[in-house]
């Protein structure tokens, strides 16, 4: 399997996490939207540097071969995936707390 | 130093998100149990990816560049803490976003209810109490 076929499973696990199995649907509600686009700018400014200085290497036959910000294409959705399961599960756990009785 | 560079960029996320706990007091360190809990499945969940992506080829680390704390199956320790970074600072913005968000509703709210009383507080009718609307 490519970078490119896991990042795209990723995001789709994430995306199942988030609607189906949690059902927290961050995806269909307005304050993720904003929250993501911030994050995103930061993702392009820290992954750039861990990029364009070669800390992290890629084989470029595991990538599509885009890059945005030296980084490649496959990275935004890494991200993606990473941060939708995070704020998903955050949410989930935020739920929980508050249906404990007292 | 080089071998600190990984490790200065998660240092540089953090002081980009940080400053949001005390400053919109967005409660997200206090609740360290809630954040746990959610780093737990998080963390192994991408850990498992990065060590099948590495065993892939799909990417590899600069040794020059990271501690060389490296766990088995050549996972650099500044990998596993980036997985602890980003989805920190990821909550720390969520939160930031919905706490300005709520915030801006009650002004919004505010300036709608003084808009359909035809003003503040002071000039509503007299001999009206708080608990009538």
């Amino acid at each position: 399997m490519t970078y490119t076929a896991a990042a795209l499973l990723g995001v789709a696990g994430a995306a199942v996490v988030d609607v189906f199995v949690l059902r927290t649907r961050l995806l269909r509600r307005r304050v993720f939207w904003a929250t993501y686009p911030i994050i995103v700018f930061f993702q392009l400014i820290s992954n750039g540097i861990l990029t364009g200085r070669g800390i992290v290497r890629y084989d470029p036959d595991a990538i599509v071969g885009l890059r945005l910000v030296y980084a490649p294409v496959e990275d935004l959705l890494f991200g993606f995936a990473l941060v939708l399961l995070t704020l998903s599960v955050w949410t989930w756990w935020g739920r929980r707390d508050r249906s404990v009785p007292g | 130093m080089r071998h600190l560079t990984y490790l200065a960029v998660l240092a540089g996320c953090l002081a980009g998100a940080l400053w949001l706990e005390p400053a919109l007091r967005v409660g997200v360190l206090r609740q360290w149990r809630r954040l746990l809990l959610t780093l737990a499945p998080v963390v192994a969940i991408f850990v498992v990816w990065d060590l099948l992506a590495i065993a892939a080829g799909h990417w590899s680390f600069d040794p020059a560049q990271t501690t060389g704390v490296v766990f088995p199956g050549g996972l650099p320790l500044d990998e596993l803490l980036f997985f602890v970074v980003v989805p920190v600072c990821a909550v720390l913005g969520f939160e930031a976003v919905r706490k300005v968000g709520s915030v801006r509703r009650v002004f919004v709210g505010l300036r709608r209810a003084q808009t359909t009383t035809g003003g503040t507080a002071p000039t509503r009718p007299t001999g009206q109490t708080r608990g009538d609307r």
